[in-house]
């Protein structure tokens, strides 16, 4: 790395900036005003939308595995999603993906 | 029945509502600390200093566009690139921005500004769903539920990244908590697919964010988030009509 150490803070400063604009843009601008319709219609799935995006190639190409594709982790994915639509509760899915995410290491291990 | 049964304490609504946020927001404690202290392994590995690191974590407070800022810097990138890539990686939080608007809007301007430095996947998606789940929230329960959702991860961040870069070890991949932030984004998502319409969105985000893997700096997630949050609402008109 051969940057000097103001250009460093710079960049430390300049995303800090514009990571907090970003948060705030639409919070901060928009305020109580009221939004279209449409918009808030589509605003209603932003975390279904952006969530499962974000994790399917985490569970598809592992970091850990350097990518490489590893069943027991798909296997430990799967049963968090239906552990937490079934119990609608995120801490149960949470132990079940993770149970079953050490249960299936464990097992292979032994074999 | 008598009429002068005990009246129960009044309790204050706001104080309440925190500690449940401080009490849903816990389980990312375990979340944070393999990833901070791994943050602070990196950057110093990198040749941050130590100051450095911590700024990083603290200013910006967001893992993701962090660990994509420091593997271009090794590659000696050029400073616009590097800004502009950990910028686009944080933009989904403009999305979260937005939908927060409804819920949040009504807050006093400093509050709001509070809550963007710490709207983070983990603060956004436990507030989120809370508020869908109980729309009698008031505003004020809303705000102090946030930041309380934010008050056991965020000193974890920050001080196991000052560990990591301190220690200058890793937790080993074998203990594969890699996954624990997969396995909690999903059992948090998963309470919220209630209905085809959030369905369809999940399947849309998770075929495109696949497809798009490989498109530089989160864009394609942006891509898929956009084509995701349309298919949702496309086939919530589309149930409304049928409904009809």
């Amino acid at each position: 790395m051969n940057y000097s150490a103001f250009e460093i803070w710079m960049i430390i400063v300049i995303m800090g900036m514009g990571t907090f604009l970003i948060r705030f843009s639409f919070l901060g601008l928009i305020g109580d005003r009221q939004m279209p319709t449409f918009v808030l219609r589509l605003l209603r799935y932003t975390p279904v939308a952006v969530l499962p995006g974000m994790v399917a190639p985490l569970v598809i190409w592992p970091m850990a595995t350097d990518g490489q594709f590893d069943p027991i982790r798909l296997l430990a994915a799967l049963a968090t999603v239906l552990i937490g639509v079934w119990t609608r509760n995120v801490l149960w899915a949470i132990l079940g993906g993770a149970l079953t995410l050490y249960g299936a290491m464990g097992i292979t291990a032994v074999l | 029945m008598t009429t002068s049964t005990v009246k129960t304490q009044p309790k204050n609504p706001a104080k309440s509502a925190y500690w449940a946020g401080v009490r849903d927001g816990a389980p990312f404690i375990l979340m944070a600390v393999p990833f901070s202290v791994l943050f602070g392994v990196i950057a110093t590995d990198a040749g941050l200093t130590l100051a450095q690191a911590m700024g990083f974590t603290v200013l910006v407070i967001a893992g993701a566009a962090q660990f994509a800022a420091i593997q271009l810097m090794v590659e000696n990138a050029s400073i616009a690139f590097v800004l502009l890539a950990a910028l686009a990686v944080n933009l989904r939080m403009a999305m979260y921005s937005a939908s927060l608007v409804p819920y949040l809007g009504a807050a006093p301007l400093w509050k709001r500004a509070f809550i963007a430095y710490l709207n983070f996947d983990q603060t956004y998606i436990t507030s989120i769903a809370r508020y869908e789940a109980r729309p009698e929230m008031t505003v004020g329960e809303r705000v102090s539920y946030f930041l309380g959702v934010a008050t056991p991860i965020t000193p974890f961040w920050i001080g196991m990244t000052l560990v990591g870069a301190l220690v200058g070890q890793a937790i080993p991949d074998a203990w594969a908590l890699d996954f624990i932030m997969p396995i909690m984004f999903l059992a948090m998502v998963a309470p919220m697919l209630k209905s085809l319409a959030h369905v369809s969105a999940a399947a849309v985000s998770v075929a495109v964010g696949l497809a798009l893997v490989n498109m530089p700096a989160g864009t394609g997630l942006l891509i898929a988030a956009a084509s995701a949050m349309l298919t949702g609402a496309l086939v919530e008109i589309w149930m409304e009509r049928r409904a009809r």
